[in-house]
């Protein structure tokens, strides 16, 4: 085994076959911050259920009772929570992958190992969190009898577009997080703001035709109908938004990857 | 053998004040955006710059066991981030052929809510070792650090002792073929350290490369053959460990017998001076033979009254042990001076016929009006094996004091 220590740059150093030798480690850390998690509160694992759950219900009495927004004919619960799921995946994933540097902070003054192996932990934390509700919706599919469409074998593609966005960006708040210590006030800005300005709590069917192009370039837009499409099968699935959003998420994830990996070397020294 | 580790040219270049700044640098660019935005920016023109290492070249043979040593802030921690890619280097490149294992620390990732066992796999693995080599030497781990009983109790239970001799047991069991380490081996109680001493030492007949930093000369002097002294981020010296060692010893203690603080601070206390000096003819001056008294001098400056008012000063050997704590209140009843405002001079004088030969390192607390700190090692002197009782017959002990006997008194 020979190794090189120099200067490293940019994507020159992105080491695919190096990441996947650690992927034990990625194993053991995400598997420590899932049994540390419910270790050390009493509800445990229930704390999965628990918030999408609540959310949900405040979104049913706010939304789909007081203010009566259209619900596409389908039980406004599920119509919430089958955007709920991909929202709070995208909520977890993107704050605790751009903290995931900074929270690691001691790890990486101490020891060598693919620094990207931390925010890829983030992303399966929250994606085991993101099963957990998946089957909760199954569950409650089941209790207002809503039979799901065969459209569901597209949801793969569509969870696959909301790690990419999420993964993307997160990347890009965890390489600047450690520079600029005041992204951590940004962060719950983007997390809270976005849940209002992405359909979540209505359907993207009430925004004008002529916005919709401008408004798909938030990736989420895309994601999130393409769930209530996929697992509901209601309004059809405006094509031209779910590859804007495919594009703008390709294009986060490389450039995200890139600043990644050309602001690392500088993460030990300014830690 | 041929060579494992081969530095060249090894330089790295650190931002003064990176650290403290972090914080601000987003708003100090945006300010100075909003201020001139069409002036080029003056803040990243001005930043300090140093070079921590410059030049370092050398290179380890197999199964070689290489120290490091050199004063605190000479470069020894940056060229051990650097070998344990933690940092890249600025300039220049280290080859390394065989599997590296790091111990800049023991523990990395320990969780406190995990037990023994789910801390020695999660350890292991950011160690780099693979699962199923943990599970192969789980029961030989869990025996070295003697917490079987404990296996399944989360380590936030453990004694500080426990914990530290589980970590260190995980590190021990690694197999690289080039092992770098810093310091750890100072952890635990002495028959642990004697544990892990013969440890490094099985390490080092299995044939594996490990290069080692130390403060203590004499882990150094008993562990490696080789030493690199690394002075203001050159390398020094290197060659065999009892050359290198002495050189860095004489050279150290000269230029460190005397300490005054750089900055006078708002204390109620300042030093102005800490010297030693020979007690029989008040020289400065260093090494001092063994039959000659030592002051240590402490000079320094009241500027608001302080009662009750005591300093103490505090001998280290060169292994980092405390020989003995002195304070100036030991011969006073109530055991503190009433000090007037002023400029003042204790002198602390160890008698002739104490000290073995060897480096010792002075400590002097400082009062600042309500707590005290404590200035470790500010300056080094040496005692010579010059009419030295320990010289004619190398006697054990830590001192070599002449005291009076008297036949059938």
């Amino acid at each position: 085994m020979h190794t090189v220590i120099k200067r490293r740059t940019g994507l020159a150093s992105l080491n695919l076959r190096e990441l996947w030798e650690y992927r034990e480690l990625l194993g053991f850390l995400a598997w420590r911050d899932v049994v540390v998690r419910y270790k050390q509160t009493y509800i445990g694992a229930g704390w999965a259920f628990i918030r999408p759950f609540l959310t949900m219900v405040v979104f049913t009495v706010v939304f789909g009772i007081i203010a009566k927004l259209p619900s596409d004919g389908v039980p406004y619960p599920i119509l919430t929570f089958t955007a709920l799921l991909p929202w709070q995946f995208f909520a977890t994933a993107f704050s605790e992958t751009a903290n995931s540097v900074v929270g690691n902070g001691y790890m990486i003054t101490k020891i060598y190992f693919p620094r990207l192996i931390l925010p890829l932990t983030s992303m399966a934390v929250a994606f085991v969190d993101f099963l957990v509700s998946f089957f909760f919706l199954l569950a409650l599919m089941l209790y207002y009898r809503v039979t799901p469409s065969p459209r569901i074998l597209m949801l793969p593609i569509f969870t696959l577009l909301l790690i990419t966005f999420t993964i993307g960006l997160g990347l890009w708040f965890a390489a600047l997080y450690v520079r600029f210590r005041d992204i951590r006030h940004f962060i719950p800005f983007i997390t809270q703001l976005g849940m209002f300005v992405s359909p979540v709590a209505f359907s993207s069917s009430i925004v004008p035709e002529r916005w919709r192009l401008l408004y798909s370039l938030n990736p989420m837009v895309s994601v999130i109908d393409g769930f209530r499409w996929s697992i509901l099968g209601t309004a059809p699935l405006y094509a031209p938004a779910v590859i804007i959003g495919a594009i703008v998420s390709l294009l986060l994830v490389v450039s995200g990857v890139y600043y990644f990996k050309q602001t690392e070397r500088v993460f030990a020294d300014v830690m | 053998m041929g060579d494992i580790v081969i530095a060249e040219g090894v330089s790295k270049l650190y931002r003064l004040g990176t650290q403290a700044t972090a914080y601000n640098v987003l708003r100090e660019r945006i300010g100075d955006m909003l201020r001139a935005p069409f002036r080029k920016r003056e803040a990243e023109a001005e930043v300090e710059t140093f070079w921590a290492l410059k030049d370092v070249s050398f290179s380890v043979a197999e199964a070689e066991v290489v120290g490091l040593i050199g004063k605190n802030g000479a470069g020894k921690s940056t060229l051990l981030k650097i070998l344990s890619r933690i940092t890249d280097p600025t300039e220049g490149q280290i080859d390394l052929y065989g599997r590296v294992a790091s111990l800049l620390e023991v523990g990395i990732g320990f969780h406190p809510e995990l037990t023994g066992r789910e801390n020695i796999y999660l350890n292991g693995a950011i160690m780099g070792m693979p699962k199923s080599e943990t599970r192969r030497k789980f029961d030989e781990i869990v025996e070295f650090a003697g917490v079987s009983k404990f296996l399944d109790t989360p380590v936030k239970r453990y004694s500080s002792g426990m914990y530290v001799r589980l970590a260190f047991a995980v590190a021990a069991h690694l197999e690289p073929d080039i092992l770098i380490v810093d310091e750890v081996l100072a952890v635990g109680d002495s028959a642990f350290q004697q544990k892990c001493l013969g440890k490094m030492r099985s390490i080092r007949s299995e044939g594996r490369t490990v290069i080692v930093v130390s403060h203590s000369m004499s882990t150094i002097a008993a562990l490696c053959q080789k030493a690199i002294w690394i002075d203001q981020g050159h390398v020094r010296a290197v060659g065999p460990t009892g050359q290198v060692v002495t050189s860095y010893l004489s050279e150290g203690a000269k230029n460190e017998i005397s300490w005054s603080p750089r900055l006078r601070e708002p204390f109620p206390l300042n030093y102005d001076t800490v010297f030693v000096a020979r007690g029989d003819t008040g020289e400065s001056i260093d090494p001092i033979p063994g039959d000659v008294p030592i002051d240590v001098n402490l000079e320094f400056t009241i500027d608001q009254p302080l009662t009750p008012g005591r300093l103490e000063v505090r001998l280290g050997t060169d292994s980092g042990e405390i020989l003995f704590t002195t304070t100036s209140a030991d011969h006073l009843a109530e055991n503190s001076h009433a000090w007037t405002v002023g400029s003042h001079r204790f002198r602390c004088r160890i008698p002739a016929n104490t000290l073995l030969p060897g480096v010792y390192h002075v400590s002097v607390t400082e009062p600042r009006g309500g707590y005290t700190i404590l200035r470790e090692n500010i300056l080094s002197f040496t005692v010579s094996e010059e009419n030295n009782l320990f010289a004619r017959d190398a006697r054990p002990g830590k001192i070599a004091p002449l005291l009076h006997w008297t036949l059938n008194a």
